[in-house]
């Protein structure tokens, strides 16, 4: 059932000037407002709010949608200074949502939120990652349907040899100015000794960058991209239910795991609901939403999924890395250590 | 106040008082091992996690560069995975360049208050927390100066760690002090059970038992059998002794009370001045004896209770032998030969014991021997000493000498009969581990006298 919306575009008192705020009407007479602040796209997210007003007719719900850096300013702003923008926060950036918990902006919860979440999804009982999102490759089937597709980084390295065949033709997230990218990137860096070779040869086919991964999913499609690296699974997933051009890849050497989380502000004015529909969200109701209108994947369970999606052999469902929740997310948000980053980054795409 | 009561109130009872000894041990025990055990958990804890903070700050300190004369660090993730093993802890951190100035990281995190090195606690963000400050030299050609590195976290997951220690231990501790409360009540139960039976063993017993109790008992329970028994003993000797007492008393009273009443009777019918005259003066003479008589036998319970109940002193027999002639002198005839050593003569005994056993003698020589009657008093010899009564007489005759020591001799002892003075003498001579002498003097006559241990100035 689609409730009727309200869209509102409002530029609010203290919210950046590109925030698009929604109110969701309470379905039955309104006697509290949830305040959600996040980087999700509301059709993403309206199912599972329509979900929750469903059980809670009182309740109306303000969607605020940001990018990722407006939203960490407006909440990390709010937190030191003690005002509300928000009760829950949800953002894909998740090194900045742990910084914004490890810079107390969270609320804590019962033990009982989160409590069937695995480890490496959940922090302090205060950020909880609800999401099992993939970095994975993007390849036009088109192109590829006379060549072997590459399944991992070792292969991406070897087809990228052969002359000129992808020079400019390969896509992936400009790191300088998308959250998600910079923390996949960083992640690669960490992780897998392949980095050097792979941003080195990358570099030398001239590789395109994008804001955003509906720019790198189009381009791959209609074919002026031939592979697209390092691209959110969740939004390729989707696409390529609709979409017979697009191929995924889930790189078999690893694949890298992200769970967007959220939490509860410190500062929230209807904590028990929203730690409710945090419960809601993390509830076995909810992740069958999450997974069946919007394709997002749920920690719990969510390798399994993957697997039955796009047909994974075991070895690339145990090459499943997920980013923990822990304070090492930390690092890549230094200034030092991203200009050193960014510097080194530049330096290998001779941009 | 009530004897019975006393027993049982609960401060007299042993297993009470040892149960309450310890458990007040146990409680100090147990309270002083669960504040060790808290400062244990404590540094344990703090131990753990303080490494972990140290080798952050080490990795962070070693990725300290200097680039075109400006110092620069490249933060090593494996730092802060390190920190993330405190699960749950929220980690701040701070460069500060040479000049003072803060490279990266939290700008306000609190520096040492000493401004050295070291780990330290410190509030940031309003939560407690631990930190600790390393200092890199650099010694580079463009820079030189020092880069302090500051890493801290949370304290949560090392006050859970030093709480769960804590609480092992207290559990571990509270249990062994449950089990050792157990074990030494049975303990206490076992060490009283001989007690427990001693006192089964007196109530057990006839009332008017009094031989000594013979139950198996421990050492420091033996004391007190042993004592009850002492005392049982002397309790039936002293009942023998006033049951003696009035045995005597009985049988020798009787008799001249009878006669005297006789007298007395004929007394009231006789008118007959002269016939009166004759019976006033026997019952005057009867009067007389029944005193000495009476004397004699409160005498004798008198010295048997002193024997019974006086501790023997140290006194000087020359003394013993002074104090009877003046008591004696009133009633002789003949003065008192005394004859004393110049030097004094030290024995252990009772005092007044010994005078009644002296005076009896002394008494039974005037009476029954030849004056002249000399009281003598040896020089210690050989370790003994002994005062005597020499009369002139040819002394006790053999029948009444061996009758010496039964209460009385035969029936009918009259009150002038020596018997009675000299069982007087005989218990004496018992109750002072003494012996009797009775001799014929070297230059004629009769001694009687006592024997003693000398003791030495």
């Amino acid at each position: 059932m689609r409730i009727a919306l309200a869209i509102l575009i409002l530029a609010i008192f203290g919210a950046p000037a590109g925030a698009t705020e929604t109110d969701l009407a309470a379905p039955g007479t309104e006697t509290k407002r949830l305040v959600i602040e996040s980087s999700t796209d509301l059709s993403i997210f309206a199912p599972i709010v329509a979900a929750f007003q469903k059980l809670r007719p009182d309740i109306a719900v303000t969607y605020r949608e940001l990018t990722t850096n407006e939203l960490n300013g407006h909440v990390a702003r709010a937190c030191n200074g003690g005002t509300f923008v928000a009760d829950l926060v949800v953002s894909s950036s998740i090194d900045q949502q742990l910084k914004l918990v490890n810079d107390g902006c969270a609320l804590r919860m019962d033990g009982e939120v989160g409590a069937a979440l695995p480890d490496w999804a959940k922090w302090r009982n205060e950020l909880f990652g609800f999401t099992f999102e993939p970095a994975v490759m993007v390849y036009n089937r088109a192109f590829f349907a006379s060549r072997e597709v590459p399944q991992s980084r070792f292969d991406l390295i070897d087809i990228l040899r052969e002359g000129d065949t992808f020079r400019g033709r390969i896509g992936t997230y400009d790191i300088e100015t998308s959250g998600v990218g910079y923390l996949f990137a960083f992640e690669d860096a960490v992780q897998a000794s392949t980095w050097g070779r792979l941003v080195e040869s990358l570099g030398r086919n001239d590789m395109q960058l994008f804001c955003c991964t509906a720019d790198i999913l189009d381009r791959v499609a209609d074919g002026r991209l031939l592979v697209g690296y390092n691209v959110l699974g969740s939004y390729a997933l989707e696409r390529i239910a609709s979409d017979k051009r697009l191929g995924v890849i889930v790189p078999s050497d690893y694949t890298l795991i992200m769970a967007r989380a959220g939490f509860i502000s410190r500062n929230a004015r209807q904590t028990a609901l929203a730690r409710d529909f945090l419960v809601f969200l993390l509830s076995e109701q909810g992740r069958k939403i999450l997974a069946s209108k919007s394709q997002l994947l749920s920690p719990n369970g969510g390798s399994e999924e993957l697997a039955k999606l796009v047909g994974l052999d075991s070895r690339s469902e145990q090459a499943l890395r997920p980013i923990p929740l822990t304070p090492a997310l930390l690092v890549g948000l230094d200034s030092r250590k991203r200009r050193i980053f960014l510097r080194q980054w530049r330096a290998a795409l001779q941009k | 106040m009530n004897a019975p009561l006393a027993a049982t109130r609960p401060g007299q009872s042993v297993a009470f008082r040892l149960g309450i000894a310890m458990m007040v041990i146990l409680v100090v025990v147990v309270t002083g091992t669960i504040v060790a055990a808290g400062r244990y958990g404590q540094r344990a804890a703090d131990e753990t996690f303080d490494r972990l903070l140290r080798g952050a700050a080490l990795q962070i300190a070693e990725r300290i560069t200097v680039n075109e004369g400006a110092t620069d660090v490249d933060l090593p993730v494996s730092a802060f995975e390190l920190l993330s093993l405190a699960r749950s802890d929220r980690v701040f951190y701070r460069i500060v360049r040479p000049d003072g100035k803060t490279l990266t990281g939290y700008d306000d995190l609190p520096l040492p208050a000493g401004g050295g090195d070291g780990i330290y606690d410190a509030t940031y963000k309003g939560v407690p927390i631990r930190a600790i400050r390393l200092t890199r030299r650099l010694a580079e050609r463009s820079l030189s100066g020092a880069v302090g590195i500051i890493v801290a976290q949370t304290i949560e997951e090392r006050a859970a760690l030093a709480q769960s220690i804590t609480t092992q231990a207290v559990m571990i501790i509270a249990g062994a002090g449950v089990a050792l409360l157990f074990l030494a009540m049975i303990v206490v139960r076992f060490a009283l059970r001989p007690l427990a039976r001693v006192e089964r063993a007196m109530l057990d017993r006839d009332v008017r038992d009094l031989s000594p109790i013979n139950v198996p008992a421990p050492a420091e329970v033996s004391i007190l059998v042993e004592a009850i028994n002492r005392f049982m003993r002397r309790l039936d000797l002293r009942i023998e002794g006033m049951q003696n007492l009035v045995a005597d008393a009985a049988h020798q009273l009787r008799t001249p009370i009878t006669a005297m009443r006789a007298q007395a009777q004929l007394a009231l019918d006789e008118h007959d001045t002269q016939k009166l005259e004759r019976l006033h003066r026997r019952i005057y003479q009867r009067s007389v004896g029944l005193g000495r008589l009476t004397d004699q036998l409160l005498s004798r319970a008198l010295i048997a209770h002193r024997a019974d109940s006086e501790a023997l002193e140290t006194l000087d027999l020359r003394r013993v032998a002074i104090e009877t002639e003046r008591e004696v002198r009133a009633g002789l005839g003949d003065p008192l030969d005394l004859r004393l050593p110049g030097d004094e003569v030290l024995v252990k005994g009772d005092f007044v014991s010994l005078r009644e056993a002296i005076k009896n003698l002394v008494n039974n020589a005037v009476k029954h021997g030849k004056a002249p009657v000399s009281l003598i008093v040896t020089e210690p010899r050989d370790g003994r000493a002994a005062v005597l009564v020499h009369d002139a007489g040819d002394g006790i005759p053999e029948a009444a000498a061996a009758q010496i020591g039964r209460r009385f001799s035969a029936n009918g002892i009259s009150p002038d009969s020596a018997g009675l003075g000299l069982s007087i003498v005989a218990a004496v001579v018992t109750s002072h581990g003494a012996k009797l002498v009775m001799r014929h003097g070297a230059e004629g006559g009769f001694e009687i006298g006592l024997d003693m241990a000398a003791v030495d100035k």
